[in-house]
């Protein structure tokens, strides 16, 4: 990357709550750090693990997942589901390497503005100093990697000229 | 799996409005537009000074005819704010109103950031997301709710007294839940009123009789709603009545019962009369009560013991009471279930608890009252029959009233009241008519907003009374000289004499502001509504819905969602109720069909989405093993969405490609 | 139960009543005091009204030689040490400006302070820590038919209300009572004894000592009970002058502790008692009286 990286953080807002605060956010003029993308969602309930690992995946260096507190959820109990499975993913997400900080859970009524502001800013700050996950690159290198492999093994083969180049033909295809 | 839009081509329009300064001078709103036009699928990419405007709306309508656009974005200000408005455009231009999207670059970017190269490439991602999102809109037509014509209103004092009659005079079927014995509420409780100096009681006891007798009222006092379901037309609520021991229907509130009751003088705290005034175990709350109808008190009253029956007392009562034999001492609580469309809130506040300020004596020096309290005192109809007099009996020379207690504190409740000057004044005014005593007036500063309040100020100056501009740092009982022995003393900064002053005076009178009932929280729980950090009901928008919550069918009114005088309640119960109008009388109630449905070749009958669903919108067909869902009930959270496994429950207008290609459209620009 | 003891000049000197009648009644309830080593004044309000950062950094060298001795909290049994000590560590965590003057003057004399070290007042202790239940157990001579009125002064409670309420304080109400005795109604217990006025502005000081020692008389107090050696040194020891101006008020004021050691049986002699200049005569009972049956 020839710019100066900047974290890029992807947040799912749910409309009732989380994605008004931040619209009173912006009504008292509150300031915050630009590296946020809010997509609205119409409950956290909605998000789906995929959303969070599509996220990361497409290069995202956090997401921040914004919902109503427990008890408050305009539909009643969609915030308590995505918490249950916030916190199977919170599991995965660690064995995978991917920092704690970098997926973040916050409940932020329709009045706390400052609270998105806060969290943000945080937020902004901690992803800061982790550093890119760069997870776009990686996939890169490693597909590049595979090739090099790929190519190294079917140069072997041909090289070795015995019967296990035409045995393992089928599998060096899908390589 | 929903595969892209195979109407031929896309073609999106795309705006950015520069909304006035407001967006454009931290967006570079031609450069966005520049970016934009390049993109796939892109047809036409402007910027434009106010797209909410009717030349903006007009400008989508002409452009989709000319240009055949067959999908609109539009980068302004919050969907909150003008989604509505751009759909009802894009409709208008011949287009189905779901194929708009619109970006928030206002509030989320252009008002909360600083940097103008930072902002207009935050607009760009946004923009780009939304470009990538809209391919994937579908057609889709608005969800009709029919709504039930019957409306519930929450509390019977001045705010749902008003709203219940306006509704019921439009010949609406209300229901009107009251907590306490009558309705009436904090109003009941006033002797006159200001400006106008009219009688409480005599402005609001008509009101409370139409109610009272209104054919179209069903009035439940002393009851209390203990659970809503349901949602906005469809609402199903659970009103709990608890027992008054007398039977409503056959008691005349003739009273005889309570002058033969066993107890021969009046013994318990008069709760109406602030504690001020004594009641017997069988009593009726005021005069005017609406019903007119008496309660047992099962505390206190012989035939029970704490609370439960024992029959063992003389009942004096039941023998008073004679052939209507309207006492029943085994009535039971009683559970009703209603079925109503529209509900109106407004169950008012309490007054701030004034021992929590020990400085200003309350509790401790006896002859320290709250507002309240005296107007119980002034009251004729109260314990003192309108006779100003000290605890001990004496008559006050001099009285003392403070102003902002509890309010405009960081200490106790930052807000201020409203109410507090004005009654104050009048509370004023009163007394020195009652008692003939100096009367001081301790202010921070002279609030006085309404109609002729001012003027109202101007006569109470002309009457003597003194004011002092300075908050009263204690009330205390030491003298330093021999003309305060025996007094209350209030030591006081005079800001405007410029020195520390102590007034001697025999009775001290706070003006308690007002707070959230205590039960706000548990209230708004029930009834799916926010409160604001102060903890009064939230309204959706300070100005432009003052009235509305953000649930759909719920209406507020009066001091529940914050403290205000009794012209504005009046005005707010009326708007309230021609909101719960506007909806009873159109019959239905358009909702945004973002509902979910479930792609039957696809699901594969595990039924992990079955117990998800608050309002079991989810139903399983055992025969063919798939799960179906009633879109007539959904509405349209998205979590069976979420947690299906197998990917086949889908959402309308948030469908996983729209979310995908907008998660990729916000990282794609770098 | 240890902490660093800071005594403060007060107490060394006019106030020594006050550590005679401490010290005992700490270790007749296994409070362990450990004197700070090479302590120094505190400056009182007096310097803080001079300097404020040189009276901060003096300050913070009893603080800093407390946490090189030991890592325990500091008793200060004077309410003006108490309050400086106090403000200077607060002053410390709260103006960036005034640590670095702070740990730059104890860089010099290579000490250094954490700012974490707790400045507790004995009543503080005596509440929280002992516990009014273990006090309880002590009492062998009830003070039952003594009326005090308990006086905080100023500094206790303001501007830092830590271990009492800032407006009606009650942690020595509580254990005069715990002791025995009644508590008379005091809406002065925190108004100011004059300070340092009695000295420099006689006529302001005289005067707020007269209004402490009238209102207690005029409620029927006994005696006056206080934990500040100036407040205990003016309200007693200027009796003279308001007699003078005002007429005679003779109201004895002791210290909580003093009250303590009676209750507890202490040996009279080591209470100090003799030290002040209105006597505090007084005494509980030797034995609860014999039970007297009920006379027909």
């Amino acid at each position: 990357m020839n710019k100066e990286w900047k974290p890029r953080i992807v947040a799912f807002f749910c409309n009732w709550c989380t994605y008004t605060a931040a619209d009173l956010a912006g009504v008292s003029r509150l300031k915050y750090a630009a590296n946020i993308r809010v997509i609205r969602l119409m409950c956290s309930g909605r998000v789906d693990p995929q959303f969070i690992l599509d996220a990361l995946s497409k290069g995202a260096d956090g997401v921040l997942i914004g919902g109503c507190h427990p008890g408050d959820c305009h539909y009643v109990e969609g915030n308590y589901k995505l918490l249950r499975r916030f916190q199977m993913l919170k599991r995965m997400l660690k064995d995978l390497g991917i920092e704690e900080q970098r997926v973040r859970l916050e409940w932020i009524s329709a009045a706390e503005g400052e609270k998105v502001k806060r969290v943000v800013n945080e937020m902004v700050g901690q992803v800061q100093k982790l550093g890119p996950l760069g997870i776009p690159q990686k996939f890169e290198e490693w597909d590049k990697e595979m090739e090099h492999f790929a190519t190294q093994v079917a140069e072997k083969d041909a090289a070795c000229a015995c019967a296990c180049a035409e045995r393992d033909k089928p599998a060096l295809a899908t390589a | 799996m929903m595969k892209q839009q195979a109407n031929g081509e896309i073609r999106i329009g795309f705006y950015i409005c520069h909304c006035g300064h407001n967006i454009a001078a931290m967006v570079d709103c031609p450069d966005v537009a520049k970016y934009v036009e390049k993109l796939p699928g892109v047809a036409l990419s402007r910027d434009y000074k106010y797209m909410c405007s009717d030349p903006g709306q007009e400008l989508i309508q002409k452009d989709i005819r000319e240009f055949k656009l067959n999908r609109v974005v539009v980068a302004s200000c919050s969907p909150l704010l003008h989604e509505h408005t751009f759909r009802g455009a894009t409709e208008a231009g011949g287009l189905n109103p779901f194929f708009f999207h619109m970006v928030n670059i206002r509030e989320h970017d252009s008002w909360v950031h600083t940097d103008r190269k930072e902002a207009t490439e935050k607009a760009k991602a946004l923009a780009r997301a939304a470009i990538e999102r809209v391919a994937y809109h579908q057609a889709l037509e608005v969800k009709r709710v029919p709504i039930h014509p019957d409306v519930l209103v929450v509390g019977g004092g001045i705010a749902g007294i008003h709203a219940a009659m306006t509704l019921a005079n439009a010949g609406k079927k209300v229901f009107l839940v009251e907590r306490e014995p009558s309705i009436g509420g904090h109003m009941a409780k006033f002797d006159k009123t200001f400006p106008t100096l009219d009688c409480a009681a005599c402005i609001l006891t008509p009101k409370m009789s139409a109610v009272g007798a209104h054919a179209n009222i069903t009035l439940w006092s002393y009851s209390e709603v203990t659970k809503v379901d349901g949602y906005v037309g469809n609402f199903t609520v659970t009103v709990k009545r608890k027992p008054r021991y007398v039977n409503e229907d056959l008691c005349t509130g003739c009273q005889e019962c309570i002058a033969n009751c066993v107890y021969k003088e009046p013994k318990f705290a008069d709760e109406f009369n602030e504690g001020l005034g004594k009641r017997k175990p069988i009593y009726i709350s005021f005069p005017q009560a609406t019903p007119q109808v008496v309660l047992i008190d099962p505390e206190v009253c012989l035939n029970f013991k704490r609370g439960t029956l024992t029959d063992k007392c003389k009942k004096t009562c039941v023998e008073a009471c004679g052939e209507k034999k309207a006492i029943d001492f085994k009535q039971m609580e009683e559970i009703k279930e209603i079925k109503v469309g529209t509900i109106i809130v407004a169950t008012g506040f309490q007054t701030f608890d004034a021992k929590r300020i020990p400085q200003y004596g309350y509790g401790i020096y006896p002859n320290v009252y709250t507002s309240l309290e005296v107007e119980r005192l002034v009251n004729a109809s109260g314990p003192t029959g309108g006779e100003v007099m000290l605890r001990d009996g004496r008559h006050p020379k001099a009285i003392g009233i403070i102003h902002c207690v509890g309010s405009r504190d960081k200490k106790t409740n930052r807000w201020c009241s409203r109410v507090c000057c004005m009654y104050s004044l009048k509370l004023a005014h009163l007394l020195k008519e009652h008692t003939e005593a100096e009367i001081f007036n301790f202010y921070i500063d002279m609030r006085t907003p309404g109609k002729s309040y001012e003027e109202f100020y101007d006569k109470l100056l002309e009457e003597g009374v003194h004011f002092i501009r300075g908050r009263v740092g204690e009330v205390t009982d030491w003298a330093m000289t021999p003309e305060e022995e025996g007094k209350l003393v209030l030591r006081v900064e005079d800001t405007l004499a410029g020195f520390v002053r102590r007034i001697p005076v025999d009775m001290v009178v706070l003006a308690t502001g007002l707070e959230p009932q205590a039960d706000a929280q548990a209230v708004r729980r029930m009834f799916n509504m926010s409160c604001g950090s102060e903890g009064f009901f939230l309204e959706r928008h300070p100005k432009l819905a003052p009235v509305n919550t953000f649930t759909d069918g719920i209406y507020l009114a009066g001091a529940c969602q914050g403290p205000r005088d009794i012209p504005d309640t009046v005005a707010q119960a009326g708007a309230a109720a021609a909101e719960a109008m506007v909806l009873i009388d159109k019959g239905y109630m358009e909702q945004e069909p973002n509902t979910a449905y479930v792609l039957q070749e696809e699901c594969s009958g595990c039924k992990s989405c079955i117990p998800l669903c608050p309002y079991t919108a989810i139903t399983f067909d055992e025969v063919k093993e798939k799960a179906s869902i009633n879109e007539a009930l959904c509405k349209g959270c998205g979590t069976c969405v979420a947690s299906c496994p197998s990917g086949s429950i889908a959402q309308r207008l948030f469908e996983d490609d729209e979310v995908f290609s907008e998660i990729k459209g916000v990282l794609a620009y770098e | 139960m240890k902490y660093s003891y800071f005594p403060g000049c007060s107490l060394k000197g006019l106030g020594r009543a006050y550590e005679e009648s401490l010290l005992p009644v700490m270790k007749h309830l296994g409070v362990e005091l450990q004197e700070i080593e090479d302590w120094n004044c505190c400056g009182a309000t007096a310097y803080m009204a001079v300097d404020e950062a040189k009276a901060c950094v003096l300050a913070a060298r009893n603080l800093a030689l407390a946490e090189q001795q030991g890592d325990r909290p500091i008793m200060a049994p004077c309410a003006a040490c108490y309050l400086v000590l106090n403000k200077t560590k607060h002053y410390f965590h709260d103006y960036p400006a005034m640590k670095d003057t702070i740990d730059r003057a104890l860089g010099a004399v290579g000490l250094r302070y954490s700012g974490n070290t707790p400045v507790r007042h004995p009543l503080d202790v005596l509440i929280n820590d002992v516990g009014l239940e273990a006090i309880k157990q002590k009492v062998r001579k009830s003070l039952k038919g003594l009326k005090i009125a308990t006086y905080y002064g100023c500094q206790l409670v303001r501007p830092y209300a830590t271990f009492d309420n800032q407006y009606n304080p009650t942690t020595m109400d509580r254990l005069v009572e715990t002791l025995g005795a009644t508590v008379v109604r005091y809406p002065l217990k925190t108004k100011c004894c004059g300070g340092s006025l009695t000295g420099t502005v006689p006529e302001a000081g005289i005067r707020l000592v007269y209004i402490l020692l009238n209102e207690a008389r005029k409620r029927g107090a006994d005696c006056l009970a206080t934990a500040c050696p100036l407040c205990q040194f003016n309200l007693d020891a200027y009796h003279a002058q308001v007699r003078a101006e005002y007429g005679p008020v003779l109201v004895p004021t002791v210290y909580f502790t003093q009250l303590m050691g009676l209750a507890f049986g202490l040996p009279e002699r080591d209470l100090g008692l003799n030290r002040a200049a209105i006597p505090f005569k007084w005494r509980p009972t030797e034995a609860p009286p014999a039970k007297v049956a009920a006379a027909a």
